[in-house]
Parts: structure tokens; sequence; C-alpha cells
């Protein structure tokens, strides 16, 4: 093979690595302090989609702009689910969580479907792109690469140089002995599910400026995001932008040798495995 | 361990509840507006004294919500644009002189196969349906008419293209679109028209049953015709991110790409070909480039080849049945524009539109014919139908091996071409006689 194809995968399968990184990082940093599996994740990141969509096509804002408004309401509706749908079911079993947060789920595809239909939108929005022999690469997508570390470096300096991330990894670890301590441990709850919505809705802006999408389009992010949380480990924004990576290279290199209907086989393997193997991910703190 | 067990449980629910999508609840069926029941005189009218009205209800699955919802709503919208429409004109008098009209009863199928049989079931069993119309797209169809066969109800397939459906053996199911296997021949006769030095083409296409048929068909043709496939490769309904696919296709160096699959993956595929700057010399794509929101993709949609069922613009007239020596039935192309754009706020009506509506003028004729609502009787009318309407001929196989094929009806392809205004523009670019411009070649 001309190795400028086999770069060419190489790069697409990267670049969408990084949003893959940031998409799952929200869902990861739930479960991982919280203990709750956010089966919502995949709506919130088509919420943050239609927002910077409809800030861009309705009030000319520009995308990056309108993330940071995105970003903003994701915080808010976050505290919201969390306060109402979640906060009274936090210390019963797992399904209960699990059934709240599908709850979330099925109101917000209902109304997106009611408001939005399921036709796919398409931003027109363009930075150009950068051509080098057969590789071509979209300027929506260097930004969107950019502002994935930007995001994980962000909240990786919250979690381990701030008093506030502290208390969110002490919770994350223990949260009956972070409650003797005198760490007010539902407010905490709170901000990590806001935080976690926050990083949906944000990857899903990003994701916006390149891929056309429907109110059911973060469905199959959220799967995505599922793998990356069991292979980089729960709650750590590094282990989730490592494991996003390794998702989109293989996203990336596996059809360059098979036909591209194995990915999903490669990568659910790879799941099973990690699942057997190193239960904690390959980034996981010690729990 | 105790804590991975319940962790591992809890994962495995979660991806069991994301896998399914969401869950069902047991539905009302809604019923047509267009009739209401009042008129529901002596149903089992053994001896039909002259003058009886009969309410004939005709049942369905629409994909309310769910990702063929779009297409699927348009469908619902034209059938129930022929329902108001035969109901004002005084519904059907059959030669008993029965009065009929027609009422409709339909579900949300939710997109979801094993929901559409449950569903039929319950449209015959307990709804009483007296005929049936398939659900939109070939896989839920699929999926209904072995329902319709099993109860001996008549079925109008329409949104469903695949030919397996009629290979089957069942004898109550009629097809309203041109079958999968000559949805993308006429793009390779077009581009062999108008370049006959191309010779290494790229199929990709859908994994669904639809495309699959389609892609399958075309490169018998196409090798047929001695074209070289130089790559054949499918991708998942939900694909979002095309560039390994895109870069297969660089890499094989084809000078034209056929194949896609439905709205969502088409524009997406669509819009990153020419983000990647692909160097196609002709690319046409199934279902997406007919829809008029294709156009939202701006530059990205200029030059793009689509067949379509039915196009407004399409010239099926009376002048042209007579030539064919075949007769004409039902409203003219711009009757049928204009009564759906007063029905639905001026939404320009798609080939989906259309061929719900075409269902329904189907049974109409059929009814008629045969005088009577006796299965039978309007399966032989059916079976010995040969009309033009402003869809197109409608004619079925009456062979065992493809009962209720259509053979009658041809495809008509667009192309999105720079309007006046720079802006992107439907024309038909084949077949030469249904042409309104010269195909834009090479795309570039």
């Amino acid at each position: 093979m001309n190795p400028g194809f086999l770069l060419a995968y190489l790069i697409d399968g990267l670049l969408i690595g990084f949003v893959y990184g940031i998409a799952a990082m929200g869902l990861t940093l739930i479960w991982g302090v919280m203990n709750v599996i956010n089966l919502a994740h995949g709506p919130i990141i088509a919420l943050g989609m239609f927002g910077v969509y409809l800030l861009y096509t309705g009030a000319h804002i520009n995308p990056y702009l309108a993330l940071l408004i995105v970003a903003a309401v994701g915080l808010g509706g976050g505290f919201m689910i969390y306060w109402i749908a979640i906060h009274r079911v936090i210390n019963a079993p797992h399904l209960s969580t699990l059934l709240a947060t599908f709850a979330v789920n099925m109101i917000i595809i209902g109304l997106g479907t009611a408001a939005f239909s399921t036709s796919p939108y398409t931003m027109d929005f363009s930075l150009g792109s950068l051509t080098l022999g057969v590789v071509t690469i979209q300027g929506t997508r260097i930004v969107a690469a950019l502002a994935a570390i930007l995001v994980t470096g962000g909240l990786y300096l919250f979690l381990y140089r701030t008093a506030t991330g502290k208390y969110v990894r002490a919770v994350a670890n223990n949260r009956a002995a972070a409650e003797l301590m005198g760490i007010p441990s539902a407010r905490i709850l709170a901000l990590s599910f806001g935080l976690g919505t926050l990083l949906a809705m944000v990857s899903g802006g990003l994701i916006a400026t390149f891929f056309p999408f429907t109110i059911l389009s973060g469905g199959a992010y959220e799967l995505k995001s599922f793998v990356i949380g069991v292979l980089g480990g729960l709650g750590n924004p590094l282990g989730a932008l490592a494991g996003g990576l390794i998702l989109g290279l293989f996203e990336g290199i596996i059809p360059a040798f098979v036909p591209n209907t194995w990915v999903p086989v490669f990568e659910f393997l790879l799941f099973v495995l990690i699942l057997l193997v190193r239960p904690t991910g390959l980034f996981g703190a010690k729990r | 361990m105790k804590h991975h067990g319940s962790l591992m449980t809890a994962i495995l629910i979660a991806l069991a509840l994301v896998l399914a999508g969401c869950g069902s609840a047991p539905q009302a069926p809604t019923s047509g507006g267009a009739e209401s029941s009042a008129t529901t005189a002596p149903a089992a009218a053994t001896t039909a004294p002259t003058g009886a009205t009969k309410t004939v209800i005709i049942g369905y699955t629409a994909s309310n919500t769910g990702k063929l919802n779009v297409e699927s709503n348009r469908q619902s919208n034209g059938l129930n644009l022929w329902i108001k429409q035969i109901n004002e004109a005084g519904g059907i008098t059959l030669s008993d002189g029965t009065v009929i009209t027609f009422d409709t009863r339909s579900y949300d199928d939710e997109s979801n196969k094993d929901r559409v049989q449950e569903l039929y079931s319950r449209l015959i069993n307990e709804d009483n349906a007296d005929f049936l119309i398939s659900p939109y797209s070939s896989g839920l169809a699929d999926a209904s008419a072995v329902i319709a066969e099993q109860y001996g109800r008549i079925m109008i397939t329409t949104g469903a293209a695949s030919d397996d459906t009629y290979t089957k053996g069942y004898t109550l199911v009629y097809q309203a679109y041109t079958p999968a296997s000559r949805y993308l021949t006429g793009a390779i006769d077009a581009l062999k028209q108008q370049d006959p030095n191309v010779k290494k083409i790229a199929i990709v296409h859908e994994n669904d049953k639809f495309s699959s048929d389609v892609s399958k068909a075309l490169r018998a043709y196409a090798e047929a015709q001695g074209y070289e496939i130089v790559l054949d490769e499918g991708y998942d309904s939900n694909t979002t991110d095309f560039g390994p696919i895109i870069n297969k296709v660089l890499q094989a160096a084809p000078e034209a790409l056929l194949g896609g699959g439905h709205f969502q993956d088409g524009t997406t595929l669509a819009k990153q070909i020419a983000e990647k700057q692909l160097p196609l010399k002709f690319l046409a794509l199934l279902v997406a480039p007919p829809e008029p929101s294709f156009a939202d993709l701006g530059d990205a949609a200029l030059g793009v080849v689509g067949p379509s069922q039915w196009e407004t613009q399409a010239a099926f007239s009376e002048d042209a049945a007579k030539a064919l020596g075949v007769e004409w039935f039902g409203p003219t192309g711009a009757e049928f524009v204009s009564a759906y754009q007063a029905a639905y706020g001026g939404e320009e009506p798609s080939y989906h539109a259309a061929g719900g509506y075409i269902a329904g003028l189907i049974l109409q004729r059929a009814i008629e014919q045969a005088g009577s609502l006796d299965t039978e009787a309007v399966k032989a009318a059916l079976d010995q139908m040969d009309v033009m309407t402003f869809f197109g001929r409608i004619k079925f196989s009456t062979a065992a091996e493809s009962h209720g094929l259509q053979e009658g009806h041809e495809m008509v392809y667009i192309q999105w071409q720079a309007g006046a205004d720079g802006k992107p523009e439907k024309q038909v670019v084949w077949p030469n006689e249904a042409q309104t411009a010269e195909l834009l070649y090479p795309v570039r």
C-alpha cells in the first residue's frame, strides 16, 4: 500500500478519536464519580449538536462562541437533571438510576423528535481544508481535536489542581468517608453530573460542525462512549481521551485491510477483552 | 468481587437498553381524520340493498418515530390525501349499488420490523382492515407482507422496492414502486451514453436489504456492460464518519461512484465526498438526492445524480398513455401537486408522498374494475391492471415466481445543478425523453 494512503487512514482515525474521547469523558466522569450509568448521554450529545446549530443558523453566532453558550446551558441542564431525576435514587441499586436516566433519555428523544423530527440537519459551516498529497483534512476537524485537548487539559487541572476537584475525586473514591470529612457530597454529585452534561453537549457541538446529525445521532456516540469508558477507565479524563484515540485509530485503520463492516466486531471484541482482563480500564484508578 | 459483578450486570443492562433503542407501549389506533364513522352502515351486508353504504378500512403502519419518520410521514400524507379526495367525491359505487367510502387505521411502527408484524396482525384481527398498505421501506414492507398473505388480505406495497418480497410465492401483495433491481441500472445507461471511455466503478452502499439488493443488481448490470468494479463496500446504516470508506475509494481510484442507501447516510456521504475533494466524474446515490432538502448541502449537492420513483416535473400524460396504448387513470401530475400543496401547507410532494397516493389510487382502480370488495375479484382486477397514472405506468407481474412485482413503472434520474442564482436546482437528466437539462459531466 502507498504509505500516503496509510497516513490518510491514520490521520482521519486520530482526528475522530479526539472527538470520541471528549464525548466519552462526560459519560465516564458521571460513571466514575457517581456510579451512575447515564443513558441520557446520547440525547444530550444530540442537544449539544442542535444547540450550536440553532445559535449558528438562527442568531449567526460563530459555532465556537456558540459552544461556550451551549457549555453553560449544559452545566445548568445537568444540575437540573440531577436534582429532578437522579438525586432521590442515587443511593438505590444500579437499576434505579439506570431507569431514571433512561426515562430522561426517552423524554429528550420524544421532545426532540416532536421539535426537529428525525430528519438530518447540516451546518453550512467550513474552515476550508488542508490537502497534502492524498491526505485532505478539514479545518473543522483540526479545531475539534484542539478543542478536545484543551477541554481534557482543563478538566484534568480542575480535578487535580483545585480544591473542588479534590472533593470530586474524594466523593468518587469513597462517598461516605468524604461526607464524614465535611464534603457536601450532594452538591459535588450535582456538579459532576453538570460537568458530564457539559462535556456531552460540547462534544455534540463540535461534531455538528462537520457531520450532519439528527436527534437520534447521539446514540452512536453513547455506545462508543461505553467502550471508551471501559477501555480508558472511569473518571479519568486522560483515560477517556486515550480510549477515544484508540477507538478512532481502530475505525480509521481497520477498513484499510478488511471490509468496513468488521469494525464493530473488533471494537466490541476489545470491549469484552478489557472487561475480562482489566476491568478497571487501561488508565483506570484503583478502586 | 461483588461490586464488579453488579457493575457488569449494570453495564450489560445499559447496553441492552441502548441497543434496544426504546421500549414500546401499547397504543391506540390512529383513525384517519377523513371520514367520521357515522356512515358505518350494515357492515356485513349479505344482500346489500341499493343505496347501502359501507366504510372500507385501510390498515397501515407508519414510522412516526424512529429513523424513517420523514419519508414515512410523507407517504402517509399522500395516502390520506387520496382518502380525503375519494370520500369528497362520494366514494366508489360497487356493482351491487353499495356506495363505499374509506377510512384508515394506523399505528406507529417505530421504524421497527418486529413491531410491524405484531401491528399488522392487530390491524387485520382487531381493527378488521379490509385492505392493507405497506409501511415505508423494503425491510418493514417485507415483514408486513407475510402477515397480509397469511391472513388473506390484499396489500399494496409502496415505499418498498426490494424484489425479494415477490419471489416468495405470495399472491396478494402488489408493488407500486419500480423494484430495486432496476433502481440504478439507468444511471449506468446514462453514464455509458455520456462517456463511453469510463471503465472503473466503485459501489459503496448501505448494508440494509434494499440498498444491498440494488447494489447486487447494479453490479451484475455494470459488469455485463463491461465495467470494472474496483471497490464494492457496504457500510452500517448509522454511519456518520465516511472518512475510512472515502479513503478506500481514493485508493481504488474509480472514475464513477454509485451506491448510497437512505437519506441520512446519503447526505452525509455526499457531503464528505465533496469535503475530501474526491476526484469523481460521476456520482449517483440512492434515495437522498431526490429529496428537496438535499439542496441544503449547498455546493456538495452539485452534480450528484439520484434515481427517483417520481418527480413533480415528470411528464406522464394522457397523450403518452395513448401512444403506449394504455388507459389513463387518476389525476394529472399538476393536479396532484396542487392538491397536495393545498392540503399540507404548501410543501412540495416528494416521491414518497406520490407513492402513498398511488397506493390508494391502485386500490381504487382495482375495486372499481372488480365492482366488489371480494378479495378474489379485486385480486383479478390487480392482476389485469395496466394503466398510466401521473406516477407512471402501473402493471404487475403475474408470473408465479414474481407475482406482484412492478413491471410497468420506470425510474427517472435527477441531478442537482447550479441554477441562475448559483443555488442547487433539481433537473431531470435521464431518460432522454423526460430530460429537463443535459447531464453535468464530469462532476469534478
